[in-house]
């Protein structure tokens, strides 16, 4: 029974508040509906207080309102001359470091120091200005850092450190030479950092950001050589629409296909499609390991982040994790090769484009077994956002778009393919079509709803043929540690393994949340993206990864037969643990740019 | 001189790790008559001496072992992360009368119940904790230490741990991140460290010019702590006086003593006095004004300041004032932890306008932005740190404003006349 939570009554400006003990007076008091500006605190991280634009009076004294919990009788005053003039000095020294380059900077519009020096009414900084000079890394395939565009708020690190525990990031330095970056001399490119892009969401500035692939999307589209075909995956159909003033988990889907022909694609298919695909092989795989009981549990591999941080932090669970490509790659491959095939274009004229809400997709397309058909599966990765600004570019009034249907042969997908975006829904997917298959009869409820929902690690016991399927669902890499602890000591010491088939996805909320969707991206706006597509889900004729008649077309006119000779050629892959402190030399820090 | 001298009487001997000289004078005796006692009269004793922490916060000692949870296997640190420049009593300690440091240590350990403690020393000293390490084993030896101690039931032993030198660390909850292996980060009190420190334990920290007085309690007594210096800060202090006087040094002088005579003590000042320091970096600057003040924790707070680590800096006549506001900023600008926003930015743009003075390229206008960043900084920083900053600069402002608004109009320092 959970304890009654005991209230306590302040005042806030005057105005009583009756509030659960130990609130933050910042959340106190936008129950109250004042607003007080912050910078350095963000609802979903733990507070740490380090920027001081909260500040408040408390009973007379001076006090951060993001870590200070309500108690009896604090009399709150939330705005007075010193509170005013002490906000805006903050933020005036930090303005004298901070590049004055807001037209040109990513995050212009959305960046909240920005948004905060329009409201605390910056006119001028009274300092002289001085430049750090510091490096710009863009030495990962996923993410740049411009360490002088960095405030040092440290919601980065949090984040690294305690929502996804990679810890590619640490403060250095110390006092006015604090600054962030990697640990022991390594760059973003080389060190353990698994592309995720959780940095890039939670930065206020434009210190984070994509390593954007626009441009090379607007040559390949204005090549006449070229046949440009795209990917659109899952979570980007219920987010896209937000960057357009549009709600967050409503479905965008035909718009997306209506706006990727205005822009030029030849082809447009969809990654769902793929995740049907993934499903019959994954699914496969898993009946298969179940049958012969070997290298249990069986661990989903469609997470790029996810396979970096296994690659480097647990790579004894390595035979665990599936053979299966992610839906991203999958997709890739069949277009070079059964599409090219059927439509007599040869493979080297085509790009393939994906439009993916992660940041650790870019990193993935270009990993090295990425070319089984002898072409790269996937040419250009563009996040959410990047595709965002060309529909902008291209003065597309993307909400007014008429919905289109994709193209015909790699296009068609079930329910079970679109809830590949959400956490828990790899999972639902595999256990849909696993059950069917296993059992020979027809589901009576497709909905598992154990694995849904946000809460950090889902376990569920699903019957299969009278066999009981222990299954656990994580996102967030903190949360998968908890989980792969449990099967790594199980393993140690022998005892039975706790599961039989576990979902990872690297970020929380799963795809929805991933480091390339529409910001702000907040937890509780990754939920309203997940109720998108379920309600997508359920809506759809078809919702087993199965009954998909483009996949069942592709297996009997291509592949033959799940996890065949084909499907392992061409659909599987195979990882290799990673060193995590490498510290010999290594080229990629070269290169390490100063700013342009 | 004709007064009355605890730590410095134990540090006349060449062999500081003599442990029969450290007994013969004494050594020793104040833990075998705590051990006799049981903890809580232990704490009453210390708590009736009036004994205040020396690490320059001046909490009363007893209060605060009183105040450690006993329920969770506490701790004992020293905080021997002597950062304040011009402080120099700690190291003198440790490499004189280490034993002293070592029994204060053991005695707290008694009082409040826990099995280990730690010593946290500087980087920077690294023959001093050598020394200690040595120490700490002919203790244990000699069985001042380690398991049942001089045949009791009670078992203590001390483990030293280098910091990474960062003056911040001097605080007491950024230095139990450290010695966790965190950054040196302040962290928010509360909890205060005596009710959940390292590892959630409850923590004691003192200073260990505080310890090594501790033995001072049992041997001599209470009654002889409060018969010197004034009633609410009574016992004796160790100042280091550094700067402009005949004899720098350091002297271990009754609470209260006036600056004057402490200076006298020191040899007197060398030229005419200009300006003066106590209490560390963060302390702040005076004229002769401050020749009458009575040297102890409620005086000075009295004064606006505080008397710190004991640290008295003489500036003399010849001294510029305009080059100690950089040398001052740019210690700030180098030792803060770097954690909190007015602390980071504001003595990095101190630096840069004192900076800028100094090589002659200094506006007018620094002066009043210099008031308005350390006002902001004593308003919002994280920690005592950052707010202490703003009583040096402001002080300097206040009272050489016009020697720093000539420097800048000429660009160069002007000497003073005569």
């Amino acid at each position: 029974m959970a304890k009654q939570a005991k209230t306590v009554t302040i005042t806030i400006n005057g105005t009583p508040l009756e509030v659960e003990e130990g609130t933050l007076l910042v959340d106190a008091a936008s129950r109250a509906d004042v607003e007080i500006p912050t910078l350095c605190y963000h609802e979903d991280l733990s507070p740490r207080g380090i920027c001081g634009i909260c500040l408040v009076k408390v009973n007379g004294e001076y006090v951060r309102s993001c870590i200070t919990r309500v108690r009896e009788g604090m009399e709150v005053v939330t705005s007075d001359p010193v509170i005013r003039e002490t906000r805006r000095k903050i933020l005036e020294l930090i303005l004298a470091t901070h590049p004055d380059d807001c037209l040109k900077c990513i995050k212009h519009g959305k960046c909240e120091l920005q948004d905060l020096a329009e409201r605390l009414e910056v006119r001028s900084i009274p300092y002289d200005k001085y430049e750090r000079g510091l490096p710009v890394d863009r030495t990962s395939p996923s993410i740049v850092r411009d360490m002088n565009k960095c405030i040092g708020c440290g919601r980065c690190i949090e984040v690294c450190h305690h929502v996804q525990s990679v810890g590619a990031i640490f403060f250095h330095n110390r006092g006015s030479h604090t600054i962030v970056a990697n640990a022991a001399g390594q760059t973003m490119g080389t060190s353990v950092c698994v592309a995720c892009g959780q940095c890039v969401v939670y930065c206020p500035v434009g210190a984070l950001y994509e390593k954007e692939a626009v441009e090379r999307v607007w040559e390949a589209l204005a090549d006449p050589e070229k046949v440009v075909v795209a990917q659109i995956a899952p979570a980007v159909r219920v987010a896209l629409g937000e960057e357009f003033g549009m709600k967050p988990g409503e479905l965008v889907i035909g718009k997306i296909y209506a706006a990727l022909r205005r822009l030029g694609v030849d082809y447009v298919f969809d990654t769902n499609f793929s995740a049907d695909l993934t499903i019959m092989e994954e699914g496969t795989e898993f009946l298969h390991r179940l049958e012969k009981g070997e290298r249990l549990p069986l661990i989903t591999s469609c997470s790029p982040g996810w396979i970096k941080f296994a690659e480097t932090y647990y790579p004894d669970l390595l035979p665990h994790l599936s053979t299966c490509k992610s839906p991203q790659q999958m997709m890739g491959a069949v277009v070079k090769t059964y599409f090219a095939q059927a439509k007599g274009i040869p493979p080297s004229r085509i790009v393939s484009l994906s439009i993916m809400p992660c940041t650790a997709k870019k990193f993935e397309a270009q990993r090295e077994e990425m070319r089984d058909s002898g072409f790269w599966d996937v040419d250009i990765v563009l996040t959410t956002r990047e595709l965002a600004r060309m529909i902008r570019q291209a003065g597309i009034r993307f909400d007014q778009l008429k919905e289109e249907p994709a193209d015909p042969v790699l296009s068609s997908y079930s329910g079970a393919g679109t809830i590949f975006g959400a956490t828990g829904g790899v999972m639902e997917a595999a256990l849909r079509t696993a059950y069917e298959i296993k059992t020979g009869k027809s589901l009576p409820k497709v909905e598992f709803a154990q694995v849904r929902g946000v809460k950090g690690v889902k376990e569920a016991v699903i019957e299969l043929n009278g066999t009981q399927i222990r299954v656990a669902v994580a996102h967030g890499l903190s949360n998968a540690r908890k989980v792969l602890d449990r099967v790594r000591e199980a393993k140690e010491r022998g005892e039975p393994l706790p599961y039989h088939f576990i979902e990872v996805m690297a970020c929380p909320g799963g795809c929805v949340g991933g480091g390339g969707q529409p910001l702000p991206s907040p937890l509780k706006k990754r939920e309203e993206r997940l109720m998108g597509l379920y309600a997508e889900d359920s809506a759809l004729p078809v919702r087993k990864s199965h009954e998909n008649p483009e996949v069942r077309a592709l297996y009997e006119h291509f592949l033959k037969e799940p996890n065949g000779e084909l499907p392992h050629t061409l659909l599987h892959t195979h990882y290799e643990p990673r060193d995590p402190y490498r510290l010999r030399k290594n080229p990629l820090r070269e290169q390490v740019s100063t700013p342009e | 001189m004709n007064h009355a001298r605890f730590i410095l009487e134990f540090a006349v001997d060449r062999d500081a790790f003599d442990m029969e000289a450290y007994i013969s004078r004494g050594g020793f005796m104040g833990l075998r008559q705590a051990l006799a006692r049981p903890p809580a009269k232990v704490i009453a004793e210390v708590k009736s001496s009036g004994l205040r922490g020396r690490g320059g916060a001046g909490f009363p000692t007893g209060v605060k072992w009183e105040s450690v949870q006993r329920h969770k296997e506490p701790y004992v640190v020293a905080n021997a992360d002597e950062g304040e420049p011009g402080t120099f009593k700690d190291r003198y300690i440790m490499e004189h009368a280490p034993y002293l440091l070592i029994e204060g240590m053991t005695i707290a350990g008694y009082a409040v119940g826990a099995r280990r403690g730690f010593i946290y020393i500087r980087g920077e000293y690294p023959a001093i904790a050598k020394g200690l390490i040595k120490a700490v084993e002919d203790a244990r030896k000699h069985h001042f230490l380690g398991e049942k101690i001089l045949g009791t039931d009670y078992s203590f032993d001390i483990s030293l741990r280098m910091g990474g030198g960062s003056y911040v660390v001097g605080d007491e909850t950024a230095l139990l991140n450290s010695l966790m292996g965190n950054r040196g980060y302040p962290m928010m009190k509360p909890p205060y460290p005596t009710e959940e420190g390292l590892w959630g334990h409850p923590t004691l920290v003192n200073n260990v010019e505080t310890l090594a007085y501790v033995p001072a309690v049992f041997t001599k007594g209470a009654s002889w702590f409060t018969q010197i210096g004034p009633e609410h800060s009574p016992g004796l202090k160790l100042f280091c006086v550094s700067g402009d006087v005949h004899a720098p040094g350091l002297y271990e002088l009754p609470m209260g003593v006036p600056l004057h005579e402490l200076l006298e003590a020191a040899g007197g000042v060398k030229g005419r006095l200009k300006a003066v320091q106590i209490g560390g970096t963060a302390g702040p600057v005076y004229d002769d004004r401050a020749l009458s003040f009575p040297l102890d924790y409620d005086s000075l707070r009295a004064e606006g300041g505080a008397l710190g680590s004991g640290a008295v800096v003489v500036m003399n006549h010849t001294r510029n004032m305009a080059e100690f506001l950089e040398v001052t900023t740019r210690f700030f600008s180098e030792e803060s932890c770097g954690q909190c926003f007015p602390c980071r930015y504001g003595t990095r743009q101190l630096e840069f306008m004192a900076r800028n003075i100094m090589m002659g390229k200094g506006k007018e206008e620094y002066l009043d932005e210099m008031r308005e960043i350390v006002t902001t900084m004593s308003v919002a920083s994280f920690c005592p740190f950052g707010k202490s900053v703003a009583l040096p600069v402001g002080n300097v402002l206040d009272l050489f404003g016009d020697e720093i608004r000539t420097f800048i109009a000429h660009q160069r320092y002007v000497k003073e006349a005569g």
